[in-house]
């Protein structure tokens, strides 16, 4: 899967976690989840849930506390996907 | 005496018309919301009627974001948050900026069991190992007080948030609660009301203890007789009924439009002792309950006009109407007029003492009692005690001024709430 098909699928992911007043165009790759983005902490365990389901992948514990911004995210999932 | 509360707003969702608009007419024209549940034959329910909200996604698109949908799989929810956002905005309140709560706005929304769907499923997912699996809404979702959360949240609500909970009780309770939480200063304004789940997984237990009409499967609208000679257990039920009180002073200052006063009420238990069980009421506690409403109302007992009673169609009923009479040492011509009406929609256990309570107070607005269902043969005991006539079984006009609510539950618990119609 090419990497920005995965970058898409994942803005597509992160998306219905945004709140009113951030918009889907303002996700970069920079983007930090919680201080950028401002998605609610609590629903980064659910962000989880759907890269595994959409990427058919297994995030462990430590992945998930080095996912902080978009990118983190990107290189974690490139990386379960070459393991796979 | 503390501040005077009034209802200046009311939402519902009943399995027998969602919405003011709807619930009205199928108070007013009879219309039955109990149906055949294919689920509980399949599960070999003795009964498989029950009344349960109708909902379609995109009406439940319209009080839901798509986050708060994802994973959602409460049903108690949908209904509280239906009823509870219908009554916020027939208020007419606004929703609390963004950085700052309404500090005089609170909830007190209760509940029997809530997400029992959601926790089944989690309990599918925790056996097979599968616990990080769970997502970051299963706790919202099964904890009792998610509904006040969901509700407190969406408004922005700063005073008491809470969930109440006293079995088929709850929802008149949890008007009393409102009510002293606004009389005292405490609170402004609370929006109050209940919800109960659907599903198999609640209304099993009452299956198995043989207190459901197995005899009505094929005619579901007929399954719930309450005050009837025929009546043979209630029908389960679910939904959601919401009121908004309001100090008469911040409806007023508000121009709210005002439904009703609540003038006070009592509740107490029965303390499982004499008659009184787990599940059997003892009658000197109700009778005591609805004398000290009335005294804490300031009103005589022939001041009452009217009565929505708990009347749920099990064998008790004829005992809740020798209780009213003592209570309020009234018969025959002289008993006020009397209606339940679980007939059309069943009981919604903890959902029922807010979804009738709205009805009671549409009863003020639209001038009329609502007639009683399936209740033409009276049963025996209660027409000993009270003349047929006041016993409507169609709807007829009437302005109350008085009308008296009352609830009771597992556990002997009990509430009376007064309703008195307002006028300056």
């Amino acid at each position: 899967m090419p990497k920005e098909e995965r970058y898409s699928k994942l803005k597509e992911i992160i998306k219905i976690y945004l709140p009113e007043d951030v918009s889907v165009e303002d996700i970069t790759e920079e983007s930090h989840f919680t201080k950028e983005l401002n998605i609610n902490s609590a629903n980064l365990v659910d962000i989880v849930l759907d890269v595994e389901d959409a990427f058919d992948i297994r995030l462990e514990n430590e992945d998930m506390d080095e996912m902080q911004t978009v990118k983190d995210a990107l290189q974690i999932i490139a990386l379960k996907l070459a393991d796979t | 005496m503390g501040e005077r509360v009034v209802i200046t707003g009311l939402g519902v969702c009943a399995p027998n018309g969602v919405g003011l608009q709807e619930f009205t007419k199928a108070l007013q024209d009879g219309i039955s919301g109990i149906r055949f549940h294919k689920t509980l034959e399949d599960l070999k329910f003795g009964c498989q009627v029950a009344g349960e909200p109708q909902l379609t996604d995109d009406l439940i698109s319209q009080y839901f974001t798509p986050l708060q949908l994802r994973g959602l799989n409460a049903s108690g929810i949908l209904y509280g948050v239906i009823a509870g956002t219908d009554a916020w905005n027939d208020a007419r309140l606004p929703i609390a900026e963004k950085d700052t709560p309404d500090w005089d706005s609170g909830i007190i929304f209760g509940t029997g069991i809530l997400g029992v769907d959601k926790f089944r499923e989690s309990i599918h997912l925790v056996d097979s190992q599968n616990v990080r699996r769970l997502g970051s809404t299963t706790v919202l979702q099964t904890m009792a007080s998610g509904i006040s959360a969901y509700l407190g949240g969406i408004f922005g609500c700063g005073n008491q948030v809470t969930t109440n909970s006293s079995a088929c009780t709850t929802g008149t309770e949890g008007i009393l609660m409102a009510y002293d939480r606004i009389a005292s200063g405490k609170a402004q304004r609370v929006l109050t009301g209940s919800c109960s789940d659907s599903g198999p997984y609640v209304w099993g237990g009452f299956d198995a203890m043989r207190i459901l009409p197995r005899q009505y499967n094929a005619n579901p609208t007929e399954a719930s007789r309450p005050m009837s000679a025929t009546a043979a257990g209630f029908v389960p039920g679910s939904g959601a009924g919401a009121l908004v009180l309001e100090s008469l002073e911040s409806a007023l200052k508000r121009g709210a439009k005002i439904y009703a006063e609540v003038l006070g009420g009592a509740v107490n238990s029965g303390g499982q002792r004499g008659e009184g069980s787990m599940t059997a009421a003892n009658s000197v506690a109700v009778q005591r309950c609805i004398r000290e409403a009335l005294v804490h109302a300031r009103i005589q007992n022939s001041d009452v006009d009217s009565i929505n009673g708990h009347l749920t169609a099990t064998a008790k009923d004829p005992t809740e109407i020798e209780n009213w009479a003592k209570a309020l040492d009234r018969k025959g011509k002289d008993f006020p007029y009397v209606n339940s009406f679980k007939g059309l929609f069943g009981h919604c256990l903890a959902a029922s003492g807010s979804i009738e309570s709205v009805g009671v107070v549409l009863q003020f607005s639209k001038e009329q009692l609502f007639g009683n269902a399936n209740c033409q043969e009276i049963h025996p005991e209660i027409a000993k005690l009270v003349d047929t006539s006041r016993i409507p079984r169609e709807t007829q006009a009437h302005s109350p001024k008085i009308i008296a609510k009352a609830s009771f539950g597992f556990g002997d618990v009990n509430a009376c709430v007064i309703f008195k119609s307002y006028s300056d």
